[in-house]
């Protein structure tokens, strides 16, 4: 034990004198651990949500009936069900406006929900109190606080409806509004509709089937078959997870960069140590004691740094989801237990990653071998084959992923391995580039630069590999974001030409209002849509979820609305009722394209259309087709007619706007212009990527740290190869300025290459990963700016990240390089 | 209470509404009864018309207990049972009508205790009872009347591992507790209305896990309503039905109180119908030997004693876990007895 602890001691004793380093290794591991556990901790808190939506009282857990053809069914199918043997409980959704926000209302029948669901919903009493009169309106505590309301409080959504008093359920999630199956006919105007029939209980063997109860009506979804949040959103946090990893292996290779040095640097210690009897045991004990404390400690300080970069980041990620996919995200960040034990796991797991072949090689050490630094240049030749092997790997594994892989997990895969085997690479180009510039180097003071470079490149090569990685995820996330960010804007510019939206609250309130507005001169145009909900089989057994939007042939769409291809009369076939329009991302999920019929399921019987389009909808988690009004309405009795755009002269609007609202009140349940609907389209976008643009950048500074920490720990092991020179007269400013050219000309190597990287990069993300992701592909642009900048970054971090060595070089005591010569080492 | 009370409606009280830990006595039942209708002593019952339902009323049950063999002697017992429960005595339609019911099934074998539950809102057509013809159903369970006045009639339960399908007829008429159905269940005037037929016999068909086999026997069938049957400090029950194989048939209860002595009440009719009330000095109800059932201790075998009617017998379980474990969970299962007489019969006990 007094071995050990004195081991430690002396081990440890080594951070004491190198504070530099440690502070390195210690930024190291607690950089990786934070970026990973930030992005861990936004995953957690989102799909939390996601859970407590789709859990919501535990109905995605049970298999459901649904109308074969979308939308609502008579409540007879229910009794009728019921009366057969089937334990089925119906659920009535909508959606309700509460002051300027959205809510899903959720009308139950508690008596009959499956176990799991009944179990969260309130009993004796308190049922009594749900089913009424008057009832109760279940929220989640976040919500009634964003509502500013309190419980019993009875708010008004429509002209003529308030909801029964407000009443919180914890396990509820944000957003949502549960009620009574009743009340929710009554609120959402369905009376004896259902729109869903949850399975409590698998129907016995004996039972009538489905079909001998109910004909066709209605069709079977298991548990799992609806798109649910986490689905439609998967992408989204696979691009985070994905952020998280590059950064936690950067901050890794700044890790293993000083551990690598610091082993080298106490291989006298340890050889002393080992001399005078400390047994290969407690010395193996002491290393992986420091080296546990270390990553504890670093782990710690990094889950803090987690922590706030996740609370940081919460805002912009809450509301890129609700406005992509309408998840609602609860907006305090909670923390599980298994957050934290990740997180320490992940810091010690780095740790030990970062240690391992510092500790193997340390542990293997001869007791007399001579203790002094490798000779770097001897064993260059090998470690660049190993790395220029490993890297073949990485590329080859890239190209496998790419080739035999499907979804977007592939497309991260490959991604990953062109990443990991250009850094692995990257030391073969500069290698190659010094031994250009050494032959072609005229003079000593040259030739030794080039020289001294070569030498230093394999203590520099982790660095500059994180800073390559760093460099080219900025040009490759760069370039997709500003080409998505082009092609939105514009594909918004074609796509919302009305001047004016507005979404009735009821059918009632949409016909005054259609009828009022008739009457006005000033307005051109009022396009009235009707939207149903389908599913499309695809291939046996399977469907797909699309909307349906139908609308009048105008010269709004047929001259304005972006197809990305489309027959020539497009227009005219789909108002003759037998064409559609199909969503990009649909298509390619049904692998539809021009020309292909669709069977269509609806209320009344099948609708076989032809595709005469196929148009880009950038930001729509679900697939959709549209057709004309008349043709979609005449088969959807039931079809949603509360949306419109209006045609006006644009500075009309506002005026039209007031009037529409003084008029109707609440009977206009959403009214919005042109510009704000385009600046909130835009606000979504700008925000989806402020999370991705905010990790981004984290990773070029991680990768600064890299590249300083790299430099500090050499410039003093660099001492004994810069006394010579200083003898043969070569000033301190000079030696200063040769060690700046010399990062300079590493980083601005590393950029060069970078740019390949990144655009490899940029086209695997728009081509493969977007596609897979979203089912949309965006135009491949190219932004030469960009890479400029980038490559302007690269030189100022290199410099930047050099700045305190060169200068302590500069300054160094003549002594200090006598003293070199004095040690005679 | 009279005897009546205890077997359905602590279930009905429980599963639909009334919070355990805000009611008082037991599963609720001596809540105050908050503008419901009260039974009243003199009223006379109307028939076919108070078979039907009386939302008017909070609570309100139909039971059927029957004891049956298949035709290998072997001995069965079979339940159905539909409460209903109303959160108000008057209300609107569809939806928002304030009527529930709960039903429940089981059947027992000596080695076998199956049962099953449902629930359903009153006003949609899940559930419902109608007067003439006599119908009360549930899903897919039904009792329905195919004779005039119940004397002959189909009840049927499916559940996952069980069905039965049983068709009932009865020569003798309703028998009425109490004081012409008027049953009081406490000292201080709790009561309900209570009718039963004793007498039906049984033929029918009854499956467990698959297999069928043809069972017959006799069956209890009894009707009760209230508003408010049990005094607050009422806790449970102990119930008896029984069938002597002299012909006579024998209600008993006794309703135990955490402040009082029991309060014991019954009905004995005899083989051609007639109806006399028991009161508390002439019936002794003796656990003889306690058990532990679904986690809690029960009397499983008692000494049943009614002095003017020189009975003395000791009665004894088909099945010693035949316990219900709905919501609130009861004892409700089939027993044989000896002694002075001898005979089959149920058994439900509550509260404990």
């Amino acid at each position: 034990m007094k071995q050990f602890f004195y081991t430690l001691t002396t081990l440890t004793s080594h951070w004491r004198r190198r504070p530099g380093q440690f502070a390195a290794l210690f930024v190291g591991l607690a950089v990786a651990t934070a970026l990973w556990s930030g992005v861990a901790a936004l995953n957690d808190q989102a799909r939390r949500s996601y859970d407590r939506a789709a859990g919501a009282l535990g109905l995605g857990g049970s298999p459901s009936l649904v109308a074969a053809s979308g939308g609502f069914f008579a409540q007879d199918a229910f009794i009728a069900l019921r009366r057969a043997g089937w334990k089925v409980s119906p659920i009535l959704e909508g959606t309700i406006r509460l002051g300027d926000k959205s809510y899903r209302l959720l009308g139950v029948e508690p008596l009959t929900l499956p176990k799991i669901s009944s179990n969260k919903m309130p009993e004796g009493d308190d049922l009594n109190d749900f089913l009424g009169p008057p009832g109760r309106a279940l929220i989640a505590p976040q919500t009634l606080r964003a509502l500013g309301l309190t419980e019993g409080a009875t708010p008004t959504i429509s002209e003529a409806d308030r909801l029964p008093p407000l009443a919180i359920a914890r396990d509820l999630a944000p957003g949502m509004v549960v009620v009574d199956i009743g009340a929710a006919q009554r609120l959402l105007h369905r009376p004896g509709r259902l729109s869903r029939l949850l399975l409590a209980e698998e129907p016995t063997a004996d039972a009538p089937t489905l079909e001998s109860v109910i004909g066709e009506t209605l069709r079977r979804v298991e548990a799992d078959e609806a798109p649910e949040l986490a689905k439609l959103t998967e992408s989204f946090h696979l691009n985070l997870t994905a952020f998280g990893l590059l950064a936690y292996v950067v901050g890794l290779f700044i890790a293993h960069a000083s551990f690598g040095l610091a082993f080298e640097q106490r291989l006298p210690i340890i050889r002393t140590l080992r001399a005078i009897g400390a047994s290969l045991r407690a010395l193996s004990l002491a290393l992986v004691a420091e080296l546990t404390l270390l990553a504890l400690l670093a782990g710690a300080a990094g889950m803090a740094g987690g922590y706030l970069i996740a609370a940081a980041l919460l805002p912009n990620m809450a509301a890129s989801l609700e406005g992509l996919y309408g998840a609602e995200l609860d907006g305090a960040l909670g923390l599980a237990p298994s957050w934290w034990l990740s997180g320490i796991g992940m810091a010690l797991i780095g740790a030990a990653i970062a240690a391992a072949s510092g500790l193997v090689k340390t542990l293997r050490l001869p007791v007399l071998a001579i203790a002094q630094p490798f000779a770097w240049r001897e064993a260059q030749r090998h470690w660049l084959y190993r790395q220029a092997a490993l890297a073949v790997l990485a590329l080859m594994g890239a190209a496998a992923a790419l080739l035999f892989g499907e979804g977007m997990e592939a497309g991260f895969a490959s991604m990953a391995g062109l990443l990991l085997g250009a850094a692995l690479a990257l030391p073969l180009p500069l290698a190659a580039m010094l031994r250009l510039g050494e032959r072609r180097a005229r003079g000593p003071l040259a030739k030794w630069f080039f020289a001294d470079a070569l030498q230093q490149l394999p203590g520099l090569s982790l660095a500059l590999m994180a800073l390559l990685l760093a460099l080219s995820t900025n040009i490759g996330v760069g370039s997709m974001v500003e080409g998505f960010r082009r092609t939105f804007t514009q594909w918004l510019d074609e796509r919302l030409v009305a001047e004016i939206y507005f979404e009735a609250a009821s059918d009632k309130d949409a016909q005054r209002i259609t009828a009022w507005l008739s009457h006005r001169e000033d307005v051109a145009a009022v396009l009235p849509l009707c939207k149903a909900k389908t599913a499309i089989r695809s291939t046996p057994g399977s469907s797909w979820p699309v909307e349906i939007v139908g609308a009048p042939p105008h010269e709004t769409f047929s001259a304005h609305f972006p197809l990305l291809e489309a027959h020539a009369d497009a227009w005219n076939s789909i108002a003759r009722g037998d064409s559609a329009l199909i969503s990009e991302q649909h298509a390619r999920r049904l692998r539809l394209a021009l020309g292909s019929t669709l069977e269509i399921p609806t209320p009344t019987g099948d609708w076989r259309v032809e595709i005469v389009g196929i148009y880009p909808d950038y930001g729509a988690a679900k697939g959709q087709l549209r057709v004309d009004h008349d043709a979609l309405s005449s088969r959807w009795p039931d079809a949603r007619r509360l949306d419109y755009m209006l045609r006006a002269r644009s500075e009309t609007a506002p005026e039209i706007m007031l009037a529409l609202q003084a008029e109707f009140g609440a009977g206009v349940a959403r009214i919005i212009d042109q510009a704000a609907l385009k600046q909130r389209s835009t606000d979504i976008f700008e925000r989806t990527f402020a999370v991705t643009a905010a990790l981004d950048a984290l990773t070029l500074v991680v990768s600064a740290i890299a590249l300083f920490a790299s430099l500090t720990t050499l410039a003093a092991a660099r001492v004994p190869q810069l006394a010579p020179l200083w003898a043969a007269g070569v000033s301190r400013r000079s030696l200063a300025l040769l060690e700046l050219a010399r990062v300079t000309l590493f980083a601005g190597a590393t950029a060069l290459v970078s740019v390949p990287l990144g655009l490899a990069l940029a086209y695997d993300l728009v081509a493969i990963v977007n596609v897979r992701a979203f089912g949309w592909r965006l135009p491949f642009h190219i932004f030469p700016s960009q890479w400029l900048e980038v490559f302007a970054l690269a030189l100022l971090t290199a410099a930047l990240a050099a700045l305190l060595p060169i200068r302590r070089l500069a300054r160094i005591a003549p002594a200090s390089l006598l003293a070199v010569f004095a040690n005679e080492r | 209470m009279n005897a009546e009370t205890p077997r359905a409606l602590l279930l009905a009280l429980a599963l639909l509404s009334t919070a355990p830990a805000r009611a008082a006595g037991f599963a609720g039942l001596g809540d105050e009864a908050q503008g419901f209708a009260e039974p009243q002593p003199g009223h006379t019952l109307v028939f076919p018309r108070d078979h039907g339902a009386h939302p008017e009323f909070r609570i309100e049950w139909w039971y059927l207990t029957a004891n049956l063999t298949d035709e290998t002697g072997k001995a069965y017992g079979a339940q159905w049972t539909l409460f209903r429960h109303a959160r108000a005595p008057h209300g609107g339609e569809g939806w928002d009508s304030p009527q529930a019911f709960v039903a429940h099934a089981a059947v027992t074998t000596d080695a076998l205790h199956l049962f099953a539950e449902t629930r359903a809102r009153g006003g949609v057509g899940q559930a419902g009872v109608t007067a003439a013809p006599f119908r009360a159903f549930i899903d897919n369970w039904s009792f329905s009347a195919t004779e005039p006045n119940l004397s002959g009639g189909t009840i049927s339960a499916i559940a996952p591992r069980f069905r039965y399908t049983l068709a009932l007829t009865a020569e003798e008429p309703l028998a009425l507790h109490g004081e012409a159905g008027f049953s009081r269940k406490s000292e201080s005037g709790q009561a309900s209305y209570y009718y039963s037929q004793p007498f039906f016999s049984v033929e029918g068909a009854l499956a467990i896990d698959g297999a069928e086999r043809k069972v017959k026997g006799r069956a209890w069938m009894d009707h009760e309503w209230s508003s408010r049957p049990l005094s607050a400090d009422q806790k449970g029950w102990d119930w008896f039905s029984l069938h002597l194989d002299s012909g006579g048939e024998l209600m008993l209860f006794r309703l135990r109180s955490d402040k009082t002595l029991p309060f014991l009440s019954g009905s004995f009719i005899t083989a051609d119908g007639a109806t006399r009330m028991l009161t508390r000095d002439d019936i002794f109800l003796e656990p003889l030997e306690q058990g532990l059932v679904a986690g809690r201790l029960l009397p499983l075998r008692w000494r049943v004693r009614v002095a003017s009617l020189h009975l003395d017998i000791e009665t004894k379980p088909l099945n010693s876990q035949s316990f219900m474990g709905v919501g609130i969970g009861y004892f409700e299962g089939p027993i044989s007895f000896a002694g002075a007489q001898s005979g089959v019969g149920y058994l439900e006990m509550t509260g404990y």
